[in-house]
């Protein structure tokens, strides 16, 4: 049922290839110009017009006030200055003065390292496009439910990045993690200092009730290790479990479409039972990866863009609203295909998957 | 009023000081403390009767001194002295159900007062962040002191249903830290080059010793308006410390081994009998465990004095230095910023170090 639901639209996208090569680079360009990269893609994004079409040009520039000061590469201020914080920020964490909160979270070292570390593969390496990040309440809690894929967890990631750098309000999100990035060492260290937890209601709840911006990507490893043939085609959203906790908290769910990420490890076959021996929920085998090595591992430099869609409110429901299987299964539907037709929009808009 | 307290496993600090604090109180008549060796510590003038838990005797002691109140501290994960896990297990299972049974048939016992521990929930990656006094644990613990405490908490349950009348409090401690209180953390902490697991870096909750005496004085009570001091309560300071903040501020050098080696080397030191560095104290080295604190706070109405990490700067103040002082360190990262600008840049270094 829930497939039949997105036909419209999923019958567009088994020729996806085709009508994709066509519609993109063929026609915008030729009109719009090919010589001008800026110029295509503010054309782009039709629907949004002018505020979110400023976003991957002045990426750069509008990036230097808000995050720059935080890592300490800006180039205007004085070398000492430099160090004398740097120093200062070494002497906390040597000796331990520094918070985390009951999750684990660590804001001054996400702020300070982990995201510093991030960012070049998010500017440099996938050029994320983002779009309607207003779309993200500026104070109190919300979830954000986004598509899941790349085999490797990059998308969550390159989201959370996305929101930390360009949200207005400076806002950071909270990623649910599936229960394996919790058994893996350093994955799990690293995991709970960028403020990741474990996808479960509790959890969840929790971080909602303390008005956190909450990250979930419902497919799991459904979406993340599908094979290339199924690219942008949602799969289950898990049980619905995410809209039940957003309506008790009452927080609106803000859908986010993650387009780019599927291409960066095309996933053509998987080592079934290499995974069992390790104990993954599957193990990809890509043109590149077992066959290059750790060269294999590098993923491919795909153009992203992640566009935050409408906020759908929760708080009009009664409170046994909740314990409503039919009304929980009709809100993950309708997260569900608006994720997907904002998707195909992207698709549709995107020149090529490189550029 | 009335009142008779009776304590279990009063020769250990921690019931030695709440025999003392509890006989200051006014409103408690008589203390009778109980341990099946004598206390090396002063009771303040409380009775002492050696009696062991693990036998029957103790349903002649209760009967003998028509307590209302037990408040059962006999519930550890070390042995005292050199005792070994058997009997520390024996004492917590049978000498738990022994009380219980001797409980139901006094006619005068109101209020019992059990300490259990956060050890409960276990500690395993597939936890929710945050445990909550319902939370189930994920795996039960196969052995050990979680398993004691699963085993007492569930004859703990039997009890309230059977005795419906009688007040239970079973108080779930985080992991106690003082400058006097023995704990298996305690000693790890003691350790001149701490031990951890490679790749982990678990959260981790205390609770303070002046803040366990406190809540246990509150059980022990009649409940203060607006509150309730019957039911399960998860006790634990505020706020959450990563195993390698607490080796930095302790000033300790760790050496991080994987999880595999760690659990290896730990039983190799167990069987030596060197330390008793449980498998239960390896999962929550490696996992970490947190426990939330909202009905402590809004049930029984206990503000805790000390936060986790007030606690363990107490706790850090009563050990001796380690090889690697953060003072020492700090010292040093200021020296560094002060050769970094030694030209007129005063200010900026100076600022660094405050």
């Amino acid at each position: 049922m829930a497939d039949a639901k997105v036909i419209p639209f999923d019958d567009d996208r088994s020729r996806g290839g085709a009508a994709r090569r066509r519609g993109g680079p063929g026609s915008r360009p030729k009109g719009a110009g090919e010589q001008a990269p800026a110029g295509e893609v503010q054309a782009l994004p039709v629907r949004d017009g002018g505020p979110e079409a400023r976003g991957p040009v002045p990426d750069e520039g509008e990036d230097v006030p808000s995050p720059q000061p935080a890592t300490g590469d800006g180039s205007g201020e004085g070398l000492e200055e430099r160090i004398a914080r740097g120093l200062a920020f070494l002497r906390r964490r040597l000796t331990g003065e520094y918070e985390v909160d009951d999750f684990g979270y660590d804001a001054e070292l996400t702020d300070q390292v982990l995201m510093s570390v991030l960012r070049p593969m998010y500017e440099k390496y996938f050029r994320v496009e983002v779009k309607g990040v207003e779309n993200i309440p500026s104070e109190g809690g919300a979830l954000i439910v986004a598509n899941h894929s790349g085999t490797l967890p990059l998308d969550g990631l390159m989201m959370q990045v996305a929101v930390h750098d360009h949200h207005p309000a400076g806002r950071h999100l909270r990623l649910l993690a599936a229960d394996l990035v919790f058994v893996l060492p350093v994955v799990n260290e690293l995991a709970r200092k960028l403020g990741h937890t474990l996808a479960c209601a509790e959890d969840a709840a929790r971080l909602l009730g303390q008005g956190e911006l909450v990250g979930v990507m419902p497919e799991g490893f459904k979406g993340l290790g599908k094979p290339f043939g199924d690219r942008y085609k949602l799969q289950r959203f898990g049980r619905g479990g995410f809209v039940s906790t957003a309506l008790r908290a009452g927080t609106p769910i803000v859908p986010c479409s993650i387009v780019g990420a599927e291409e960066i490890y095309p996933m053509i076959g998987n080592a079934r039972t290499l995974a069992r021996l390790l104990g993954f929920p599957y193990f990809p085998l890509t043109p590149t990866f077992p066959w290059l090595g750790p060269l294999g591992a590098v993923p491919l430099p795909t153009k992203w863009t992640i566009q935050f869609g409408e906020p759908i409110p929760t708080d009009g429901y009664p409170p046994e609203a909740a314990e409503d299987p039919m009304l929980m299964f009709n809100l993950t539907d309708q997260v569900r295909e608006q994720i997907q037709h904002t998707l195909y929009k992207l698709l549709v808009q995107r020149r090529s998957v490189f550029f | 009023m009335g009142k008779v307290v009776l304590v279990t496993g009063v020769a250990r600090q921690l019931g030695g000081r709440f025999v003392r604090r509890i006989q200051r109180d006014p409103a408690v008549d008589r203390v009778v403390g109980v341990d099946a060796v004598p206390p090396e510590h002063h009771l303040g003038g409380a009775e002492f009767v050696r009696a062991d838990i693990r036998q029957p005797t103790i349903a002649r002691v209760l009967a003998e001194t028509g307590a209302d109140t037990v408040v059962h501290l006999d519930v550890t994960g070390t042995p005292l002295g050199s005792g070994s896990r058997t009997s520390v297990k024996e004492t917590n299972v049978i000498g738990t159900m022994q009380l219980l049974g001797a409980c139901q048939k006094s006619p005068t016992v109101r209020r019992l007062v059990v300490k259990s521990s956060t050890n409960v929930y276990g500690s395993a990656p597939r936890d929710p962040a945050v445990c909550v006094e319902t939370t189930p644990a994920k795996a039960l613990p196969s052995g050990g002191f979680a398993k004691d405490i699963v085993e007492v908490e569930g004859y703990v349950r039997g009890f309230a249903r059977r005795r419906p009348d009688v007040a239970v409090c079973v108080l779930r401690f985080a992991n106690i830290l003082g400058p006097v209180t023995e704990t298996p953390l305690a000693s790890y902490f003691s350790l001149p080059v701490l031990p951890t697991v490679f790749g982990y870096d678990p959260r981790l909750q205390f609770v303070h010793e002046d803040d366990v005496i406190d809540v246990l004085r509150i059980a022990s009570h009649e409940p203060e308006r607006g509150t309730l001091n019957s039911g399960t309560f998860n006790i634990a300071g505020d706020g959450v410390l990563l195993l390698s903040q607490c080796a930095r501020r302790l000033g300790r050098p760790t050496v991080s081994l994987p999880l595999p080696a760690v659990t290896w080397a730990g039983s190799l030191v167990r069987t030596l009998g060197m330390t008793d560095f449980s498998p239960e104290q390896i999962r929550l080295l490696t996992h970490g465990r947190v426990v939330d604190t909202g009905q402590m706070r809004e049930t029984l109405g206990f503000r805790p004095g000390h936060t986790t990490a007030e606690t363990f700067a107490d706790f850090a103040r009563s050990r001796e230095a380690g090889l690697l002082p953060p003072q020492a360190v700090a010292k040093a990262v200021d020296r560094i910023a002060a050769l970094a600008a030694p030209t007129g840049d005063g200010p900026a270094p100076t600022q660094s170090a405050n």
